[in-house]
């Protein structure tokens, strides 16, 4: 390769992803680049893994068999996905096994809405309509982040979650038409997700130290607040349509932007879920370390069987 | 001993009769069989495939991107490889 000095590669970088060519794993980039993409993929990953944890507390509890299915279903695809997000991260040169571990060390985050427990079946629904529903709204724009394994990755994954909202939907919609006490339920998953599920979309955008750089390097492609805005304004008329209210007092329609306002956000709250002090964190991060530590044995087996298997080949 | 002596591996999938392995993605696994059972567990929940191909991702020998300049320019220099290169009159047809 030609002698070229950084400034000089950084700007043909940076034409590059302004005329919208993908960046693959072996080409040249900066090494902010590379390590805010592994941030983020890892962080993506690690939601994806503690996301199940919420959901898995009540397959064993689901009202029917059906019901049950598409559960396990959902949380096996969340195991999917948080996997497509690994090997994405390895291709920048992570290591899974650190990545994990910086999981595990409490080094690593994860997305704040899986820190709050889920008390009831209606919390199945909640999480699905909203939580999935504010992923789904958050992953769509990165289809067409520059880096290319994260983009394809997203691709699957948006394809695959359309699903969880809808089935998150449904059991919502089916207790709001059932009995007071059925009702009532699903309104109580909805105050308690409905400023969490926010809070998801991150810091607004004058905190958001992260978004400038983000964007100028198409990793992300739409601020904060403004896929938390899509996102209420989608939310409000579907949670009229079922009956249910949104616990916001200071919600309201403004004509004039053909917007939905919605009252102040607590981020004093979200700051510190973030830092590790919402209700379930601890449990989280227990859990998961748990099941790496339970499930070394089978990781051995499957190595030494491995190793068995290929020196009977070679005998 | 810990997933981290797992090779990675790269993943290929048929979708269809008709059509070739695409790559789709890597995974760890111990051993080749492993890694078929995953590939079919992570990247065809869906029927995405009939047929899967899974290579130790240390056997893909792959060319350089800082050089694919100089590597892929024979080619570039060769237009009349294409069709277009030769003008053919007006009312010659089938060609």
């Amino acid at each position: 390769m030609k002698e070229v000095n950084i400034t000089e590669l950084e700007r043909m970088f940076q034409e590059k992803i302004d005329q919208d060519i993908k960046i693959e794993p072996k080409d040249w980039m900066p090494d902010d680049y590379r390590e805010t993409l592994i941030r983020q993929i890892s962080q993506h990953a690690h939601s994806e893994i503690v996301g199940m944890l919420p959901e898995g507390n009540w397959i064993t509890r689901a009202p029917n068999l059906r019901r049950k299915a598409v559960l396990l279903a959902k949380v096996q695809d969340e195991a999917g996905h948080g996997l497509y997000l690994y090997s994405a991260a390895e291709t920048l040169g992570a290591d899974r096994e650190d990545t994990i571990d910086d999981l595990h060390s409490g080094k690593a985050k994860y997305s704040s809405i899986f820190n709050y427990p889920t008390l009831t079946w209606a919390d199945m629904g909640a999480i699905g309509w909203l939580v999935d529903g504010a992923a789904i709204m958050n992953q769509v724009p990165i289809c067409r982040c520059s880096y290319g394994p994260y983009a394809r990755a997203m691709v699957r994954v948006c394809k695959e979650e359309s699903f969880h909202q809808r089935q998150g939907f449904e059991i919502m919609m089916t207790l709001a038409k059932g009995s007071p006490e059925q009702k009532a339920m699903a309104q109580d998953a909805l105050n308690r997700f409905w400023w969490p599920a926010l809070m998801m979309f991150g810091p607004s955008d004058g905190e958001s130290k992260h978004t400038a750089q983000s964007m100028k390097w198409k990793i992300k492609r739409s601020t904060n607040d403004e896929l938390r805005q899509q996102f209420v304004d989608v939310t409000v008329p579907q949670a009229e349509m079922i009956g249910l209210t949104l616990p916001d007092a200071d919600l309201s329609f403004n004509e004039a932007t053909g917007h939905y306002e919605y009252g102040e956000i607590n981020w004093a709250e979200f700051w510190e879920v973030v830092k590790g002090n919402g209700p379930c964190n601890k449990d989280r991060i227990d859990t998961r370390r748990k099941a790496k530590e339970e499930g070394q044995w089978v990781r051995e087996a499957a190595t030494a069987f491995a190793q068995k298997r290929a020196a009977r080949k070679s005998a | 001993m810990s997933s981290k002596e797992w090779p990675l591996w790269e993943v290929f999938i048929r979708s269809k009769q008709g059509l070739n392995h695409k790559h789709v993605g890597s995974l760890r696994a111990a051993d080749a069989e492993m890694a078929l059972e995953n590939a079919r567990d992570v990247y065809t929940r869906r029927s995405e495939g009939i047929s899967i191909w899974v290579v130790e991702s240390n056997n893909v020998f792959a060319s350089d991107p800082s050089e694919s300049q100089e590597f892929f320019e024979p080619a570039d220099s060769k237009i009349y490889r294409h069709p277009t290169f030769y003008d053919v009159p007006d009312g010659i047809s089938h060609m």
